[in-house]
């Protein structure tokens, strides 16, 4: 294994990581729901009442954040073709899957639930497997 | 009260995903790249926010109502079976493909960058045809 070390940033990635970490925690423990951001928005899509406010809270949250902190463009390598069937394939997993890293990695590993260790084990091996065929056989 | 302390725990989650340098895909890309130079950070995103969230959970579970007074609505499903396996490997494949998993791709999609853009509206759609397709099951 070779590490990356220039791009390696340990610490903010542990103090960003303990910040998803609070905020899921407070939305279970304040509103008792789980910050799944799949399942939130996909909860946008087919509305019922007294189920969206809720759900378009969190999500606006999210699109504020990106303006209150200093934070490079991301570089994104992918083009059109491939940004439509990742985000296909992104949409249809998680809601088949009923979570995706924040729903199954972060909150149903926070719980313990062999349910999401399963679904996070078998979506890291699918992402390890695509870009290593991408990236080193195609 | 209660919207904005769920908009607070958003904006948290947020900076959380911006701080740890996540909503960038080369970054989750140069995690999910075991074979090249690899990137460990993704990995200690995931631990610190377990470490926080263990917390956050083992409190939650043993209370029946919210701080605010909500029902407590955790996941009751404890099957393991093909949907979960093969919706998350699909999910893992497209991740693989683009870098984006759905609160990064929101993110960037919130700045403004069209290809952040057109990965969520392929997610929305790809969440709507799921709709549709259970909807003739």
């Amino acid at each position: 294994m070779n590490i990356d070390w220039p791009h390696f940033t340990p610490w903010t990635a542990l103090a960003g990581g303990a910040l998803i970490g609070l905020a899921a925690s407070l939305l279970v423990l304040a509103r008792g729901r789980i910050a799944g951001i799949s399942g939130i928005v996909a909860g946008l899509l087919r509305p019922q009442s007294g189920d969206v406010a809720w759900r378009a809270a969190f999500v606006i949250g999210l699109f504020v954040a990106p303006w209150l902190l200093p934070v490079a463009a991301p570089q994104i390598e992918a083009g059109p073709l491939r940004l439509i069937a990742a985000g296909l394939l992104v949409g249809l997993g998680t809601r088949y899957g009923s979570g995706c890293t924040s729903g199954h990695g972060v909150c149903g590993l926070s719980r313990r639930s062999p349910r999401s260790l399963v679904a996070a084990l078998a979506f890291m091996a699918a992402g390890f497997a695509v870009v290593y065929v991408l990236r080193h056989l195609a | 009260m209660k919207l904005f302390t769920t908009w607070i725990a958003g904006l948290i989650f947020g900076l959380g995903l911006v701080l740890s340098g996540m909503s960038n895909p080369t970054k989750v890309l140069g995690f999910l790249d075991l074979a090249g130079a690899w990137d460990p950070s993704l990995a200690l995103v995931m631990g610190g926010a377990i470490a926080v969230g263990s917390i956050g959970f083992a409190l939650a579970v043993r209370r029946t109502r919210s701080w605010l007074g909500d029902p407590m609505q955790l996941p009751t499903a404890s099957r393991i079976d093909r949907r979960l396996v093969l919706g998350s490997v699909a999910f893992g494949a497209g991740w693989g493909l683009a870098g984006f998993c759905p609160g990064p791709a929101l993110v960037a999609a919130a700045q403004g960058y069209w290809q952040a853009l057109l990965f969520v509206a392929a997610m929305l759609a790809g969440m709507k045809l799921f709709e549709l397709l259970e909807r003739r099951r």
